[in-house]
C-alpha cells in the first residue's frame, strides 16, 4: 500500500471502460489524484479525474507524467476494434506506438513505480488446437493478425520495460470479455443482436467477466503492486448455446463467411479474432490470478450474463412458454385428477431441481 | 325485388371491375376454368351462396341481386370455418393426448412426462451446467449413452473382463488399442465404463475432431477433450478416468490385413502425463473392432483434398453408399489389464525419457498380449 496519496494516469479514458475506471479511482481515499489522458474528451461524467488531452502517440507524454509526479500508469487504451478512429493502420499506430510512446516515457520518469496494462484473453487466439484452459504460461504466438496480433506485440514491450526497469512492478491482466449492462464491445453488441447467427455446427466455449469485476480487478491491482500476467474471467464455463438459451434469444445457423459479413454490413463489429471465438471458443484458468494476485471476480460466468440479460428485452424464449403451457395443462395441475398425490410431490420436485 | 333500387358496391365476389353488369374479357377469362361446378345444379345454393355468384353468369343481372337477401341471413362463410378441424371439441384432443400419452409411457405416464418436460424446460432455458472443458454430464447420461447403450448390448454383444482394475473413484488413464476404421470403439468404451464401472471416461481425441462442425461440438459435449498434455493432466488432477488411444490414426485407419497388429505408441506423452500426475495406466484391450468396417482400401489423393488423414473403401462403403455405414454386428469382447502404477516415481521421472519408453513400452506389450489370448479364447468373428 502507498504510503501517501497516490497519483494514477490513466490512458483510454474517452471510452466507457476507461472513463468509469477512472472516475472510481477518483473517488478512492488512497488516491491523490486521477489523471485521464487520452485524445478525445470523454463524454460523460469524469468524476474527481482531471484531464489532459494529449496524444499517446507522440512525446507529450512524457511531459504530462514528469509534471504530474505519476508514480502509477494504468494503460487501458489498447483497442480493439477500429471503430470511429478510422482504419486497421490508424488502430495499430494507436495501440502499439502508442503503447511504445507510453512506455519510453515511463522509462525516463523517475517517479514511476507501478505499471498496470489491460490486455486482454485474444492474446491466446481460438483454434481447435488449443487446450481447453489456458494458463498465463501457455504460448501466445499462435495469435492471428489484427487486434490479437497488436496485443502479442504490445506485451512483448511491456516485458522488455519490465527489463529494462525492474524497479517498476509491471501487471499485466489478460481479461476475458466485459459484458455489463451498459458496456459497448463487440462481445456486447453480438450479444445484444434481436437474432444472434451462430457458425453452423460449432458450439464454442466462452468466459465472461461483469464490467464491475473489471473495476475491481484493476484497482486491486493498483493497490496491491504484485507483478506478473495474470488471466481475470469470471469463474465457470458457458457455451454459446447455453448463453443464447439464457438470452432466450433466437439463432440464425450460418456458414463460416456469414459471421464475416456482420462487420462490413454494420451489424455488429465483429473481427477475425471474435469469429475464431465463436468458432472454436476459449477458456482461460484463472487459478493464479485466485492464488498469486488474490483476486476473485465477484460475478460467475453465469453471473455476469444473467445481469446482462437482465437489461436485455427477450425476442425468443416461445419453445418455453409452450412447454410451460403443456405443463399446465397436466391433469395434476388442471387438479382434475388428483387420486394420485406422489404425482405432484414428483413434479414439484423436478422443479425445484430445475 | 323490393321498392329501393339496390345500387352494389364492389362485384360481390364475381370477377369484374364492380359495375355489377359485364365483368371484362380478362376476368370472364379468369372464371372459365370454374365452370364444371354447374353440373350438379341442385347443390349450388346450399353450399354458401356467395360462393356460387362465382361462376359466370353475366346475362341475368338480376340474379346478382338475389343471393345477396340469403347471404344477410345466413352470415359469410369463412376458410377457418371450413378447415379439416373445425367441429372437435378440446376436450376430446385432451382424452386423445391422455391416451397417446398412456400408451407411450404407461400408466404413470404423469410423473414421467412432467419429469420430461421439467428436463426440457431446463435444457430450453438454459438452466443447466457444463464444466470447464464443455463436458455436459446430464445430456451424455440422459442421451448419448441411451443412445449407445443398445448398440453396446445388442449389436456387438460387448463382453467386458478385468472391470475391477477400474478403481472406483481418483484419477485414471485408460489406455486402449485403437481400431475400426471410425471412433466406435472409443463411443463403446464409454458407454461400457458408464454402465459397469459408474464411471465417465473422458477421451482425448485429435485436433481434426474438433475441426469438424457437429461432431467437435457434440464431441465436447460428450466429454472429449483434444489430446494434449495439458488437458491430460489437468483431467487427471481433478481426479478423472481418461482415456486415450496412442495409436491415433495409424491405428484406426490400418488397412484389415494388419489387424490386431499395434501401431506405434505415439511419443509416450500419455505416459508422461501419468508420471506427472501419479495415476495409475489400466492397459484395456479391445477384440471385435476391426471387423466393424474392415478397410479393404484406400483413396489418399482424394483424402488429401478432404484434409482427412485416410478415405476408407470398406467392403460395402462406396458400393452401397449410407448403407455401407452400418457396422458388422461383430462380436466384442473387452479386457481391463492390471493398472500400471507410476506413483512410485517421483514427478522428475517424466522427464527421463528412457524411463517414458520403457512404461510405454511396458503397456504395450500388455495390450498386445492380451489381444492375442482374447483373439484366441473368441469363437468366430460374428459368434
Amino acid at each position: 500500500m502507498a504510503s501517501a496519496g497516490r497519483v494514477v494516469l490513466v490512458t483510454g479514458v474517452s471510452r466507457d471502460l476507461g472513463r468509469r475506471f477512472a472516475r472510481a479511482a477518483a473517488a478512492h481515499p488512497n488516491v491523490e489524484r486521477v489523471i485521464g489522458v487520452d485524445v478525445v474528451p470523454p463524454r460523460g461524467d469524469i468524476g474527481g479525474m482531471s484531464f489532459v488531452r494529449a496524444d499517446i502517440r507522440n512525446p507529450v507524454i512524457a511531459k504530462v507524467i514528469a509534471k504530474e509526479d505519476v508514480d502509477t500508469v494504468v494503460h487501458m487504451s489498447i483497442i480493439s476494434t477500429p471503430g470511429s478512429t478510422g482504419g486497421r493502420s490508424t488502430m495499430k499506430e494507436l495501440n502499439v506506438i502508442g503503447t511504445m510512446q507510453l512506455l519510453a516515457a515511463c522509462q525516463k520518469a523517475a517517479t514511476v513505480r507501478h505499471l498496470v496494462v489491460k490486455s486482454t484473453a485474444h492474446v491466446y487466439g481460438a483454434s481447435n488446437r488449443d487446450p481447453a484452459m489456458f494458463t498465463e504460461t501457455s504460448e501466445t504466438r499462435r495469435a492471428g493478425g489484427g487486434y490479437a496480433k497488436d496485443v502479442a506485440e504490445i506485451e512483448g514491450y511491456v516485458r522488455g520495460f519490465a527489463r529494462r526497469r525492474p524497479d517498476v512492478c509491471v501487471t499485466t491482466l489478460r481479461c476475458t470479455n466485459v459484458i455489463g449492462p451498459k458496456v459497448e464491445s463487440p462481445m456486447a453488441s453480438y450479444l445484444r443482436l434481436p437474432l444472434i447467427p451462430r457458425r453452423i455446427g460449432f458450439d464454442p466455449r466462452l468466459q465472461f467477466l461483469h464490467e464491475s469485476d473489471l473495476y475491481a480487478a484493476l484497482a486491486h491491482a493498483v493497490r496491491s503492486e504484485i507483478s506478473g500476467t495474470f488471466n481475470v474471467a469470471g469463474a465457470g464455463v458457458m457455451p454459446l448455446s447455453q448463453v443464447v438459451r439464457r438470452l432466450q434469444r433466437p439463432t440464425l445457423p450460418v456458414p463460416s463467411f456469414g459471421l464475416g459479413l456482420l462487420r462490413p454490413a454494420h451489424v455488429a463489429p465483429v473481427s477475425p479474432e471474435l469469429r475464431a471465438l465463436l468458432t472454436f471458443g476459449r477458456g482461460i484458468d484463472t487459478t493464479r490470478t485466485r492464488e498469486v494476485l488474490g483476486f476473485e471476480p465477484a460475478y460467475t460466468t453465469a453471473g455476469a450474463l444473467d445481469d446482462f440479460a437482465a437489461g436485455l428485452v427477450p425476442t425468443g424464449g416461445r419453445i418455453d412458454s409452450l412447454l410451460a403451457a403443456v405443463e399446465e395443462r397436466l391433469p395434476s395441475n388442471r387438479g382434475v385428477e388428483h387420486q394420485l398425490h406422489a404425482i405432484g410431490q414428483a413434479a414439484g420436485e423436478d422443479h425445484e431441481h430445475g | 325485388m323490393g321498392d329501393a333500387e339496390i345500387i352494389p358496391i364492389g362485384t360481390r365476389g364475381r370477377p369484374g371491375r364492380g359495375t355489377g353488369r359485364a365483368p371484362s374479357a380478362a376476368a370472364r377469362a379468369l372464371a372459365k376454368p370454374k365452370k364444371p361446378v354447374e353440373k350438379s345444379p341442385s347443390a349450388v345454393p346450399e353450399v354458401t351462396s356467395g360462393e356460387s355468384s362465382g361462376h359466370d353468369d353475366p346475362v341475368v343481372p338480376t340474379e346478382v341481386v338475389a343471393p345477396a337477401e340469403t347471404v344477410t341471413t345466413q352470415g359469410p362463410a369463412y376458410s377457418q370455418d371450413r378447415g379439416p378441424l373445425k367441429g372437435i371439441p378440446l376436450a376430446d384432443w385432451q382424452a386423445a393426448l391422455d391416451v397417446a400419452a398412456r400408451e407411450v409411457f404407461g400408466e404413470d405416464w404423469e410423473p414421467q412426462l412432467a419429469g420430461f418436460l421439467a428436463f426440457l424446460r431446463r435444457r430450453v432455458t438454459g438452466d443447466y451446467a457444463v464444466d470447464e472443458f464443455g463436458f455436459d454430464a446430464e445430456l451424455t447420461q440422459r442421451f448419448f449413452v441411451s443412445l449407445l447403450r443398445p448398440i453396446a448390448q445388442k449389436w456387438f454383444r460387448i463382453e467386458v473382463r478385468g472391470l475391477e482394475n477400474i478403481p472406483a473413484d481418483g484419477g485414471a488413464l485408460v489406455v486402449s488399442n485403437h481400431s475400426g476404421t471410425l471412433p466406435i470403439d472409443g463411443l463403446m468404451t464409454m458407454v461400457t465404463l458408464h454402465d459397469h464401472a459408474a464411471r465417465s471416461l473422458r477421451p482425448l481425441g485429435a485436433d481434426l475432431v474438433f475441426k469438424l462442425p457437429f461432431i467437435g461440438s457434440l464431441a465436447r459435449k460428450g466429454g472429449v477433450t483434444l489430446a494434449c498434455n495439458e488437458d491430460a493432466e489437468r483431467l487427471l488432477r481433478s481426479g478423472e478416468l481418461v482415456g486415450v488411444w496412442p495409436e491415433g490414426f495409424k491405428g484406426i485407419g490400418k488397412p484389415y490385413s494388419e489387424r490386431y497388429k499395434l501401431q506405434r505408441f505415439g511419443r509416450g506423452g500419455f505416459v508422461s502425463a501419468a508420471l506427472r500426475t501419479g495415476v495409475p495406466i489400466v492397459p484395456l484391450s479391445v477384440v471385435g473392432a476391426e471387423e466393424i468396417y474392415p478397410l479393404v482400401g484406400n483413396v489418399p489423393a482424394l483424402a488429401k483434398v478432404l484434409g482427412v488423414p485416410y478415405l476408407p473403401v470398406t467392403p460395402f462403403f462406396p458400393l452401397l453408399g449410407p448403407l455401407g455405414l452400418i457396422p458388422l454386428p461383430s462380436k466384442w469382447l473387452m479386457e481391463f489389464g492390471e493398472p500400471v502404477r507410476t506413483d512410485e516415481y517421483d514427478a522428475s521421472a517424466a522427464d527421463d525419457p528412457m524411463l517414458v519408453f520403457n512404461v510405454t513400452d511396458q503397456v504395450r506389450e500388455t495390450i498386445q498380449q492380451t489381444l492375442y489370448s482374447l483373439l484366441m479364447q473368441r469363437q468366430s468373428v460374428f459368434h
